[in-house]
């Protein structure tokens, strides 16, 4: 089938606020669906859930969140790890100190604290912009890196901050193995990444952008800054926080504050920057190159090593990672900033043209 | 020279405003109402304080000193949120489009005051999100027909041509179903056949909508022909008022046009 929409036509609004228009997009999706529900249950080893999968799932959730901020409401935040911790942390101490809690109540409840935390830290976007609000979500990071580290209510008193939670499951239904650790984190993905795309695509969603672009003419059309300012960051730190929780519950188990540095912070920023800001593709786009690039450049560079007569240490793999990241990010920056989702839909727009370009 | 249009009530009452920036006076004990349903220009040399007059009705500059009277109801202090709520909606001198929306998504904003659904209602795209967003999005479209925009309504803002964003924006405001309509220069750079264009939007809004319009026009082509009664600036001070015609014989007038005095 070729890509085309000519013949399409819409013949109702309804029909062109779906959020794929275009038919063949649909299919793509379904067909995507499949393989991400079916396909990869059935072809993958434990090891590849562990390392790429259930990571990558959790890091796209959280990457929607930043990006929902960032690339949307144009705000910036260097404190995303910290809206992870309280996530995490918070959950944790729902599900130990209420019995019976179960484990998407405990989720959510993380994600719900996390999104609290985002207004109060968000609070400073109503007076400052750019470099000093950077500077006032970086003390969100730092306060909560000390808080959980040295606040011991919050860890339930364990050395370190480090504590582990156990035999998941969602209403009898054991979340043990990489698979059904997957299945677990793709299903709650799939609702948040449809609700993300429907939110920027409804009114909330244009006053996030109207901000973004254009404040003043914003604000003369009635749209309240402190309101699509903190809406954004409660309903981005909300998607952060919940993937901090599934981060420590699901895919770690056991973690302590590290886990939630400010490397992650950087690490989220950067996937925004990477897979397109303002775009919810794109986030899974930046989400998934980040994941993947080291353990590429792992079996690679070695590999690549050896032909030439070279060993090459996994210290100087960890170095051509900081090295790459690096160089991509000035490149996004400068040449691109919308990311790879953008030149994924230049590339769709040649095809939908191909083979006449004109 | 418009025939069926009944000129009403004073709609909009400036008295005595004036706005300062540090030592420079933009306005100086500023007063003059504006009629339902007329056109009302606003004229004067660069710098004359005509953009920062539509920012104080619009709640943009908070004015030192005076007070606004919209619609019976009196304002001390105007602020957008206020002002979009009371039904005045504007354009901008240099357009201020959301670069990153496209056209159609640029006149929704415009509903916005409008749309009621929830946050999680629109999260799940549930009945009411979806009854208001299509219910809107008729409305907007209407708009859409009326500026003949209808081929660029996907497209970014930022790929279009000047003319035609300046019509989104005009596009925008209107989307706010406003009482009043301030328009800063929607012609300025444009060439005669936009130029042409765009006046018969604003004579059809005016006419059809009944939407009172406050003008603000460098091209007295224009002015002269469309606007049912005109204000002077200079150098933020009220230095005429009246029909066009009267304000064209106005001697002081001529001469802050010819700079004599300057
Ligand atoms: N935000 C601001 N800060 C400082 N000074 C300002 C500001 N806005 C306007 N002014 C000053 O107020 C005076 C009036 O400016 P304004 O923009 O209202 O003039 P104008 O009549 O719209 O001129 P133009 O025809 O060039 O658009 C000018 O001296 C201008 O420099
Ligand atoms: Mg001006």
């Amino acid at each position: 089938m070729i890509y085309r929409e000519n013949g399409q036509f819409k013949t109702s609004y309804a029909a062109d606020q779906q959020i794929f228009p275009i038919v063949q997009d649909r299919w793509a999706m379904l067909l995507l669906l499949v393989v991400a529900f079916v396909g990869v249950p059935l072809l993958s080893s434990e090891y590849l859930f562990r390392a790429i999968f259930i990571p990558f799932l959790i890091l796209s959730l959280a990457a929607i969140g930043v990006n929902l901020l960032v690339g949307y409401c144009g705000q910036i935040t260097l404190g995303a790890g910290a809206f992870m911790a309280v996530g995490a942390y918070a959950a944790y101490n729902f599900s130990i100190r209420i019995d019976g809690m179960p484990l998407l109540g405990a989720l959510l409840l993380g994600g719900l604290s996390a999104a609290a935390m985002g207004i109060v830290f968000g609070a400073p976007s109503l007076r400052v912009r750019g470099l000093y609000l950077a500077m006032a979500t970086l003390a969100a990071q730092f306060f909560w890196d000390w808080a959980f580290l040295r606040i011991k209510w919050f860890t339930n008193d364990a050395p370190s901050g480090s504590v582990s939670i156990s035999h998941l499951q969602v209403m009898g239904w054991p979340i043990e193995s990489p698979v059904e650790k997957y299945l677990f984190c793709l299903t709650l993905l799939a609702v948040f990444a449809l609700a993300a795309k429907n939110l920027t695509r409804s009114s909330i969603g244009r006053q996030w952008m109207a901000i973004r672009d254009m404040d003043v003419a914003a604000e003369v059309i009635g749209i309240r800054p402190m309101f699509a300012k903190l809406s954004a960051f409660a309903v981005s730190s909300f998607y952060v926080g919940v993937a901090g929780a599934l981060w420590g519950f699901v895919h770690l188990s056991s973690w302590e504050p590290a886990a939630f540095s400010v490397d992650r912070s950087f690490q989220l920023l950067f996937m925004v920057i990477i897979g397109g800001m303002g775009s919810i593709m794109g986030s899974f786009f930046g989400a998934a190159f980040i994941v993947v690039l080291p353990i590429f450049l792992n079996q690679m560079l070695p590999w690549l090593g050896e032909l030439v007569g070279l060993s090459i240490s996994t210290a100087a793999v960890s170095h051509a990672e900081f090295m790459i990241f690096g160089a991509l990010i000035v490149f996004f920056l400068i040449v691109e900033p919308h990311g790879i989702a953008r030149l994924w839909s230049t590339g769709k727009e040649k095809l939908r043209l191909w083979p006449f370009p004109h | 020279m418009m025939g069926e249009r009944v000129i009403g009530d004073v709609i909009l009452d400036l008295r005595n405003i004036s706005l300062a920036f540090g030592g420079v006076k933009a306005l100086t004990e500023i007063s003059f109402d504006v009629r339902e349903h007329e056109i009302r220009a606003i004229i004067g040399p660069n710098g004359a304080g005509k953009s920062s007059m539509l920012n104080v009705i619009s709640g943009v500059y908070r004015p030192q000193q005076g007070e606004i009277v919209f619609h019976g109801e009196h304002f001390a202090r105007m602020n957008s949120y206020k002002a979009a709520k009371a039904g005045i909606a504007r354009t901008f001198q240099n357009i201020a489009l959301f670069k990153g929306m496209s056209v159609l998504d640029n006149i929704m904003t415009g509903r916005t005051l409008m749309m009621k659904a929830n946050l999680l209602q629109q999260a799940f795209w549930w009945g009411p999100a979806r009854r208001e967003e299509l219910a809107h999005r008729a409305k907007v479209e209407e708009i859409i027909d009326f500026l003949e925009i209808q081929h660029i309504r996907k497209t970014p803002v930022g790929r279009l041509p000047y003319g035609l964003q300046k019509r989104v924006d005009l596009g925008r405001a209107l989307a706010m179903e406003p009482r009043i309509l301030l328009l800063d220069e929607p012609m300025a750079g444009m060439n005669v056949e936009e130029k042409q264009d765009m006046s018969r939007f604003i004579l059809d809004v005016n006419d059809q909508m009944g939407t009172t319009i406050v003008l603000i026009e460098h091209d007295m082509g224009v002015v002269m022909d469309i606007s049912d009664r005109v204000v002077v600036l200079d150098y933020g001070k009220k230095i005429g008022d009246g029909s066009p015609d009267a304000v064209r014989a106005n001697p002081e007038v001529i001469q802050a046009y010819l700079g004599a005095s300057h």
